[in-house]
């Protein structure tokens, strides 16, 4: 054992409450024990549920081991918990990127980039990205991927678009269903009930961001036992329903549907 | 259990958080709240009510059960909305660098623990 990792073990037994298990945990990562740095690390979220650098620890972690969805979800937690974690960006934009979605890596570096205009290693991350093919589809050139989390990644996160699936679908303003299934509690298709109950949710939500001055709206995630529901205008007449299980992280959801978005764009245009 | 006043104040200790109220699901109606000075109480009560009661129906359309959490984020802030027990729903606006995840926490916390 290491002399840091000495001195950080002793200081956690002292206080184990304290935060130490952060560096702690990110020292033996390093040093590649990572079954040591995974318990460090999941002691620590047991105690700070709610700390987003607990939760990006993990997410390398989890990285570094080759369970990319475990990170993907790591990274969605902190984000949940702190929007602006510029790790979590990155890493997630680099899982996208392995994954071969360049559009959404792009737009997560993009979102890295407002919030930390002066780190340098986000536009260079950018340019690669948009200039290349996923390191995915081009074996041995892993390291070209925005280095988030300088763990070597494999493969595409999986089950990002098939966990506790309950649906996606297009409404338009009239609460009509353009396109897209969802399925309730018995598999049944509940579209057409909910698509006239959205009817008027996409007017009365640019209603309430109006008057309250929060601009123009993006998106309403709604939480529920059974399901998280999260809604997108895709253009201003249209909204896009995506329902996930509940135990799908509710920022993994928005990253689901943001890409459905884009989709729902695409194909509103071929058939619009 | 915590009154009400208890649970608008950890709330809006969150940072970024410009104010939280309880209102009254059914009515849009302000029960308490505890906002910074130029912001509409009543306005936000109706508004957030209205859009939680169309929310809700929608869920209950999907067979699922009332919403737990409502999340309205726009280009410039966020509405946030965690229904309670009976009638009242805890309400909370936020600026766009707020910390949400910290905030929804705490409403989750304080909705479940209100007198």
């Amino acid at each position: 054992m290491t002399d840091d990792i000495k001195t950080l073990t002793a200081r956690l037994a002292q206080e184990p409450s304290s935060l130490a298990f952060l560096e702690l945990g990110e020292a033996l990562r390093r040093r590649g024990q990572l079954e040591a740095a995974y318990k460090v690390a999941r002691g620590g979220l047991s105690r700070y549920p709610t700390l987003a650098d607990a939760h990006d620890l993990m997410a390398r972690i989890l990285g570094d081991q080759g369970d990319l969805a475990g990170a993907f979800d790591a990274w969605a937690d902190a984000l949940r918990f702190d929007p602006m974690r510029i790790g979590a960006l990155k890493g997630i934009a680099f899982l996208y990127f392995r994954a071969g979605d360049v559009p959404a890596a792009l737009e997560h570096l993009r979102r890295a980039s407002e919030i930390d205009p002066d780190d340098p290693t986000i536009p260079q991350a950018i340019e690669r990205v948009a200039s290349g093919p996923s390191p995915a589809a081009k074996p041995g050139a892993a390291r070209a991927a925005p280095d988030a989390s300088a763990t070597p990644l494999e493969a595409p996160p999986q089950g990002a678009h098939t966990n506790g699936d309950h649906g996606t679908m297009l409404v338009d303003g009239k609460g009509l269903r353009l396109h897209g299934t969802l399925r309730g509690p018995s598999d049944e298709d509940v579209g057409d009930r909910v698509a006239a109950e959205l009817a008027g949710v996409s007017r009365e939500a640019a209603r309430t961001s109006r008057l309250l001055g929060l601009g123009t709206w993006e998106a309403i995630a709604v939480e529920s036992p059974e399901g998280n529901l999260f809604l997108v205008p895709p253009t201003p007449e249209t909204l896009l329903l995506t329902v996930r299980d509940a135990s799908l992280p509710l920022a993994r959801l928005g990253l689901i549907a943001e890409r459905a978005a884009r989709e729902a764009r695409e194909w509103l245009a071929r058939h619009g | 259990m915590i009154p009400a006043d208890t649970a608008l104040e950890r709330v809006t200790q969150v940072p970024g958080i410009k104010g939280s109220l309880l209102i009254s699901g059914s009515d849009g109606l302000v029960v308490a709240e505890r906002l910074m000075d130029g912001i509409d109480g009543r306005a936000i009560a109706a508004l957030a009510a209205s859009l939680v009661q169309r929310l809700d129906r929608a869920t209950n359309g999907a067979g699922m059960r009332a919403p737990t959490f409502v999340h309205l984020r726009g280009t410039g802030g966020s509405v946030l909305a965690a229904p309670g027990r009976g009638d009242l729903v805890l309400v909370a606006v936020a600026t766009v660098d707020a910390n949400l995840g910290l905030a929804r926490v705490k409403m989750l916390d304080a909705v479940s623990q209100l007198a």
